[in-house]
C-alpha cells in the first residue's frame, strides 16, 4: 500500500475542530501526518511508487462519510444488492464505513454470519460494521447471544423493520444490550396501527385512496422506548453503562420532540434523519411513484419541516441514508403492492451539501459532522470519523463547489430506486479514500 | 457544468411541491382516463356531447365507428354494471372485446400487471379498460403499455367514469338541455353523499369533480366511514354527521354500499348503522321529498337504503345505468380516436 500525500487541501475535521489548509499524510491505513500546506516530512517529494500524491487545492478534504442505517442485501438477497456493490456506491458517495442491518435472508442472528459480512471474500470497497437481530430471525420473540454478536464485531443490535411491540422483550433487549455494551436501534412503529398501509396517513392519502400509517405509531413506540430506557436507567447505578436506545430514521415532528424531552432528561436516547425526510413530503409520491414508497413513509410538510429544525439545533444526531435498493422489477408493480425502501448512499453528500449548507446556511463543518464524526461517535467507531495522526485513513475528498445531476443510471449499486434521479447536487467526490487505500476517483466533470 | 434548467420534480422542498396530487401530471396519452382531475371542464363538455351524439346515432352507422377495432378488458375485482356497460359500449361503436378477468387466466400464475398489459397489446388491443383493486394501477399500465388506459375503478382511488355517468344524469334532471357545462353549471346545487366514504372511488370521483361544476357536495356518514379530513380533499367539500340535516340541503342524495371487502377488520354494528345512515322512506319523506336519489350499485336492500326507496318515485339507480352505456361510448371512442400512438412497438 502506498503512501498518500493529499496536499493543499482544505481539511475539515468537526470533532478536532480542524477547518483550514493542511497537508496529510496516509500511511499503512492510518492517518501519519497533519501539517500545514508544505510541512509533511515529505517535502517537495515527487509522486512514486511508494508515494502517491493527491493535489487537493481547492477541494475540501474531510473523515470518510458514516451512515449508519444500510441494507446491503447479503446474505441472501444478492439480487437487489450485494456487500460488493452496496459498498461501491458507499465509496462513490463518500462513505468509508457502513453499519448494515440484519434484515437478510437468513438475518444476522449469529457471530457466523457477523463475521460472513465482513469476510474479505465479500469483496466490500469499505469497512463494513454489522448490526446483529436484536431476536432471533427478527421475530421479537427469543433474544440472541449478544456477547457472542459483539465479539464477532456487531455494533449495535436491532429488529430493523420489524419493531419490538413487546414490553417484556423490548425490556430485555435493552437490558441485555446494555450489560453487553451494545446500542439498541429501533424502527418506531407499532405496527398494530400500520396494517396495509402504504403510506403517511392524512388528506393526501385519502384523496389517493391508499391506507396512510397514522404519526402516532411512530411517536407512540418512541415514547414508549424512551419509558423502558428511563424505567432501565433508574435501575442502572454506574454512569458508564447506561442503555442507549437510537431512534431510526424519524420521520415525525413529535417523534424528534420526545427524543429531545429524553435528552434533556439526561438519557442517552439519540436518533437519526435520512435525507429523504428532511427534503421530501408525502405530496412527492405524486401519480403513485414506488420510488417515494418507504417506511417510514414521506410525512407532510409540518413534519418534514421538524426534520429540518432538529437537525439545525442539533437535536438530530446524524444523518443516515436507510439505503433500501430494491431491483427494478420488484418496484415496477402497483404502489401499495410495492416493496418500501429507495437507495441513499450516493446521493447523501450532494443532498446534504445542496439544501442543509447551501439553501438553509448551516457551516459544512456542521453538515459533515453528521455524516461522519457524530455517527461514528454514536456507534463507537473508535478511530473513525476524525483525520486526528493515528485514525484511520478514512477520507474523502470532494470539491464543494461544484454542481452535478445524480443520475441512478449511473449508480454504482446494483439497484436505482431513487426519487431523486435527475436531481441537482452539490459537492462532487473526486476521491475516496478506505483505510488508506483508494476507493473511489471521480472525474473531474460532470 | 452548473445545471441550466432544473429537473421539473426539483423545487425548495420547503415550498410547496411541484405539482399536488390532486393535479396527478396529466395522461401521457390524450385519451386516457385515469382520474377526472385530468379532465379540463372542456373536455367534460365534448364527453357529454359525445355520449348524446353516439346514443342518438343508427346503432348500424354507430357500428362502424370503431368497426374491427380491439379493446381489451382487464378486470382483477368482480363487475356487473361497469364492465358490462363497457363492453356494450364498444361493441356499440363495432369493436371487437376481449374480457380478461384475475380468475380464468394467468394473473391467477403470478403474472404481474405490466407482463399482463404488454400481452394484451402484443395481441392487438389499443386500449385497455382496467378495474383494479389497487389504487393508482392505471397509471402503472398506461406508463408501461403506453396503451390509453380508461379506469374502470382503482382501488379506493377514483371511479372517473362513475362520476361522469352520475353527472349526466343529474344534468338530464336538473339542467335539462344544457349542452356545455361550466364552472357555474351546478351553482345552486347540494349532493350529498353518504355511506362508506373511506373506501369509495365513486365518492372520491365524485367529489373532486362536482364542485368544479359549482356543486356542494356534503359528505355524511359515521367517523369509521368517513374520516374528518376527507372534507381536505378538495374545495366545495363539507362533512356533514347528521343524515337528517344532510338530506335537507340535498338537492341529489347519493347513497354508497358498505364496502364490506374492504373493512379490513374494522368493526361497525349495522344496527347502529341503518338506524343512524339508512335511507328510508318516512326519512326521504320528511328531509328530501324533491330530492333525486342515486346510487352506483351495487344496492343492498335493507342496508343503505331501502327497497321501497330504491324502486321508489325518486330514485334514478336504473337510469344511472342506462346513462352508463352513453358515457362510455364516449369515453371508449376517445381513447382510441385522441391517442397519437406514440411511443408504440
Amino acid at each position: 500500500m502506498a503512501t498518500i500525500l493529499i496536499r493543499g487541501g482544505h481539511l475539515i475535521d468537526p470533532a478536532a475542530d480542524i477547518d483550514g489548509l493542511k497537508d496529510i499524510v496516509l500511511n499503512d491505513g492510518h492517518v501519519s501526518e497533519i501539517t500545514e500546506p508544505g510541512l509533511t516530512s515529505f517535502g517537495k517529494a515527487k509522486p512514486s511508487a511508494d508515494l502517491q500524491i493527491i493535489e487537493a487545492k481547492g477541494l475540501a478534504v474531510a473523515p470518510g462519510l458514516v451512515d449508519i442505517h444500510v441494507h446491503l442485501r447479503e446474505p441472501g438477497q444478492g439480487h437487489k444488492e450485494t456487500i460488493a456493490t452496496g459498498t461501491a456506491a458507499a465509496a462513490a458517495g463518500g462513505f468509508t464505513s457502513v453499519a448494515c442491518m440484519p434484515n437478510t435472508t437468513p438475518t444476522n442472528d449469529s457471530p457466523e454470519i457477523t463475521r460472513w459480512m465482513q469476510a474479505p471474500e465479500r469483496g466490500a470497497s469499505v469497512r463494513v460494521f454489522p448490526i446483529g437481530a436484536a431476536t432471533k430471525s427478527i421475530k421479537g420473540e427469543v433474544l440472541n447471544d449478544y456477547a457472542a454478536l459483539k465479539a464477532a464485531g456487531a455494533v449495535a443490535v436491532t429488529d430493523d423493520g420489524h419493531p419490538i411491540l413487546h414490553d417484556n422483550i423490548m425490556r430485555e433487549v435493552l437490558a441485555k444490550a446494555t450489560k453487553n455494551g451494545l446500542s439498541v436501534i429501533q424502527h418506531a412503529e407499532d405496527t398494530r396501527m400500520t396494517g396495509g398501509c402504504s403510506m403517511n396517513a392524512g388528506p393526501t392519502a385519502f384523496r389517493l385512496g391508499l391506507r396512510g400509517m397514522p404519526p402516532e405509531a411512530e411517536y407512540g413506540l418512541v415514547k414508549r422506548d424512551i419509558r423502558l430506557v428511563t424505567e432501565l436507567a433508574r435501575k442502572t447505578k454506574s454512569s458508564k453503562n447506561q442503555p442507549h436506545l437510537h431512534v431510526a430514521h424519524t420521520s415525525t415532528a413529535r417523534a424528534v420532540a420526545a427524543v429531545r424531552e429524553a435528552r434533556a432528561n439526561g438519557l442517552r436516547v439519540t436518533c437519526e434523519v435520512a435525507p429523504h425526510h428532511f427534503l421530501l413530503t408525502e405530496e412527492h409520491i405524486g401519480a403513485y411513484d414506488t420510488n417515494a414508497k418507504m417506511n417510514p413513509p414521506l410525512r407532510s410538510a409540518a413534519d418534514r419541516d421538524a426534520m429540518i429544525q432538529g437537525i439545525l439545533d442539533g437535536v438530530v444526531d446524524a444523518i443516515a441514508t436507510d439505503h433500501a435498493p430494491h431491483a427494478a422489477h420488484e418496484k415496477l408493480v402497483e404502489f401499495e403492492r410495492a416493496p418500501n425502501g429507495i437507495t441513499g448512499l450516493e446521493s447523501a453528500l450532494g443532498l446534504s451539501l445542496r439544501w442543509l449548507h447551501q439553501e438553509w446556511k448551516m457551516p459544512l463543518s456542521r453538515v459533515l459532522s453528521l455524516l461522519s464524526a457524530q455517527p461514528a461517535s454514536l456507534l463507537g467507531f473508535t478511530g473513525r470519523g476524525t483525520l486526528t495522526v493515528g485514525s484511520y485513513a478514512d477520507v474523502v475528498i470532494f470539491d464543494p463547489k461544484q454542481e452535478w445531476v445524480f443520475r441512478s443510471a449511473d449508480s454504482k449499486s446494483k439497484s436505482k430506486n431513487t426519487p431523486f434521479d435527475g436531481w441537482t447536487m452539490q459537492g462532487k467526490v473526486r476521491w475516496t479514500i478506505s483505510e488508506g487505500r483508494v476507493v473511489y476517483t471521480g472525474k473531474t466533470d460532470s | 457544468m452548473p445545471v441550466k434548467t432544473p429537473p421539473v420534480r426539483e423545487a425548495d422542498p420547503r415550498k410547496p411541491a411541484p405539482f399536488a396530487a390532486s393535479e396527478l401530471p396529466s395522461p401521457n396519452l390524450s385519451g386516457s382516463l385515469l382520474s377526472v382531475t385530468s379532465l379540463t371542464l372542456p373536455a367534460v363538455s365534448e364527453i357529454l356531447a359525445q355520449a348524446t351524439e353516439l346514443e342518438k346515432e343508427d346503432s348500424l352507422k354507430r357500428a362502424k365507428r370503431l368497426a374491427k377495432r380491439r379493446i381489451a378488458l382487464l378486470f382483477y375485482e368482480s363487475s356487473t354494471r361497469t364492465r358490462t356497460s363497457f363492453e356494450l359500449a364498444a361493441k356499440g361503436l363495432g369493436a371487437d372485446t376481449t374480457l380478461v378477468s384475475s380468475l380464468s387466466s394467468s394473473i391467477e400464475k403470478g403474472e404481474t400487471l405490466k407482463d399482463t398489459g404488454l400481452t394484451l397489446r402484443s395481441l392487438g388491443a389499443e386500449a385497455i379498460i382496467l378495474r383494479h383493486p389497487n389504487s393508482g394501477a392505471p397509471w402503472l399500465l398506461e406508463r408501461e403499455t403506453r396503451l390509453p388506459v380508461l379506469n374502470a375503478g382503482d382501488g379506493m382511488h377514483e371511479h372517473p367514469s362513475q362520476a361522469l355517468l352520475d353527472l349526466r344524469t343529474m344534468l338530464a334532471h336538473l339542467r335539462p338541455g344544457v349542452k356545455k357545462v361550466n364552472e357555474k353549471t351546478l351553482a345552486g346545487v347540494t349532493v350529498s353523499i353518504t355511506g362508506d366514504i373511506l373506501h369509495s372511488r365513486v365518492a372520491r370521483s365524485n367529489m373532486l369533480l362536482l364542485p368544479r361544476l359549482g356543486a356542494r357536495v356534503i359528505l355524511c356518514g359515521p367517523s369509521q366511514l368517513l374520516p374528518e379530513i376527507a372534507a381536505q380533499t378538495g374545495p366545495g367539500i363539507e362533512v356533514e354527521r347528521d343524515f337528517a340535516k344532510a338530506l335537507a340541503q340535498s338537492n341529489v342524495v347519493m347513497m354508497l354500499r358498505i364496502q364490506a371487502e374492504r373493512l379490513a377488520g374494522l368493526q361497525l354494528d349495522l344496527d347502529e348503522y341503518k338506524a343512524g345512515y339508512q335511507l328510508n322512506e318516512e326519512r326521504l319523506a320528511a328531509h328530501a321529498p324533491k330530492a333525486l336519489v342515486m346510487h352506483p350499485g351495487p344496492i343492498v336492500r335493507g342496508l343503505e337504503l331501502t327497497g321501497e326507496v330504491a324502486d321508489g318515485p325518486q330514485s334514478l339507480i336504473l337510469e344511472q345505468v342506462h346513462h352508463g352505456v352513453a358515457i362510455r361510448m364516449a369515453l371508449v371512442l376517445r381513447a382510441l380516436t385522441a391517442s397519437k400512438k406514440k411511443g408504440r412497438g
